[in-house]
């Protein structure tokens, strides 16, 4: 798929090789876990793009194509009070930045495809995506089936998160936010980041995490993701290092790591 | 915001999606980043997750929660048990609204 734009039909035909790839198949099952919370979460993403005030066909056009939960949610009363645009869209570049983080790792399985395809896969990638795809292929190796794989779980995280976002759009009279249905989406997330955690690093990782975000959320533009995804890096680097030293002690090999 | 502004603010945030979550992919050439910086980076998706979820959980209108009274309390509790015993997602979220919804909607915690 490089040099010159592919016809159509054989970009139609590439995505038929894609999609009857058995792991294909993979990605997409193992998407199905979360796909409740994303599916809640999305529902309430669409009603709250008409409460606070977008037109049904600007609702539409910004879930159909924005499809990014956490800036649309950020952003949405910024638009109901008329902020200017620029405070839009830096609000949602802050809240989108760690995606910019997890771009550096999809480049180690995808760096050999064409741009388009390259873009493509980047719009596609959500979090849950992302975790699921390192937890198959935890080595930075590009291999035939993980595109299938790939798509397989973004189409399914598509899915899951525009049908609920559009049902909710159209629904929103009938769907009172106070509910709390999006609780749903934390509880996914929560249990993907339960899934992550497999040493003791990984615990100091996010634990330090889950304290730096409470603690600095009065912090504008949701900037304080950013200050824990740079705390828990750090932490995580210290715990690896200690945990490693402490396997080095002799006699004292799994026993609590401390400096 | 409406009509043509709204649009306008939409065409922009579609960049946005796409710009942030490509990053790194658009460069023909790798961008080298620092050995240390590699390895730490493995703990960003996570504490993206914690970072999103925490908040969530024991904040509200921006404040830590001042009562034990919150139905989201008891029911991640539930969850994280469930999900050591099982490691089933999808049972975690059901189980988790399970307790959720009837404690928050019923006794309005």
């Amino acid at each position: 798929m490089s040099g010159a734009r592919p016809a159509p039909s054989a970009l139609l035909q590439r995505a038929r090789t894609i999609v009857r790839d058995p792991f294909f198949r993979t990605g997409s099952r193992e998407m199905m876990g979360t796909g409740l919370g994303i599916a809640a979460w999305g529902l309430v993403t669409g009603v709250a793009m008409i409460k606070s005030g977008l037109s049904l066909p600007l609702a539409l056009f910004m879930g159909l194509t924005v499809y990014a939960g956490s800036a649309q949610l950020a952003v949405l009363p910024l638009m109901t009070v008329g902020a200017p645009l620029w405070v839009v869209w830096f609000t949602a570049l802050c809240v989108n930045l760690r995606f910019v983080i997890l771009s550096s790792m999809w480049r180690s399985y995808f760096a050999h495809l064409s741009l388009r395809h390259r873009l493509a896969i980047g719009y596609f990638s959500g979090d849950v995506i992302f975790v699921n795809f390192m937890g198959r292929y935890p080595e930075a190796r590009p291999q035939a089936e993980q595109l299938p794989y790939f798509w397989g779980a973004a189409l399914t995280n598509w899915l899951a998160w525009q049908i609920p976002s559009t049902l909710g759009i159209f629904l929103a009279d009938r769907i009172p936010l106070s509910w709390g249905l999006g609780f749903a989406g934390v509880l996914a997330l929560m249990g993907v980041l339960l899934s992550m955690l497999n040493d003791r690093a990984t615990w100091v990782a996010s634990v330090v995490a889950c304290t730096a975000a409470v603690a600095a959320f009065a912090l504008p533009l949701k900037l304080n993701i950013l200050v824990a995804i740079a705390a828990a890096v750090a932490a995580g680097l210290v715990a690896e290092r200690l945990q490693k030293q402490a396997q080095q002690l002799p006699g004292k090999a799994g026993k609590e790591a401390r400096p | 915001m409406s009509g043509f502004l709204g649009f306008v603010a939409c065409v922009g945030l579609i960049a946005i999606t796409v710009l942030t979550r490509a990053f790194f992919m658009i460069p023909r050439k790798e961008v080298p980043l620092p050995q240390w910086l590699k390895r730490g980076l493995k703990y960003a998706p996570l504490a993206a997750l914690a970072a999103v979820i925490a908040p969530e959980i024991v904040m509200s209108n921006g404040h830590f929660i001042h009562t034990l009274a919150d139905a989201r309390l008891p029911a991640a509790a539930v969850a994280l048990v469930y999900f050591f015993y099982k490691r089933n997602i999808l049972g975690t979220i059901a189980l988790g609204m399970l307790v959720y919804l009837p404690l928050h909607i019923g006794l309005g915690w």
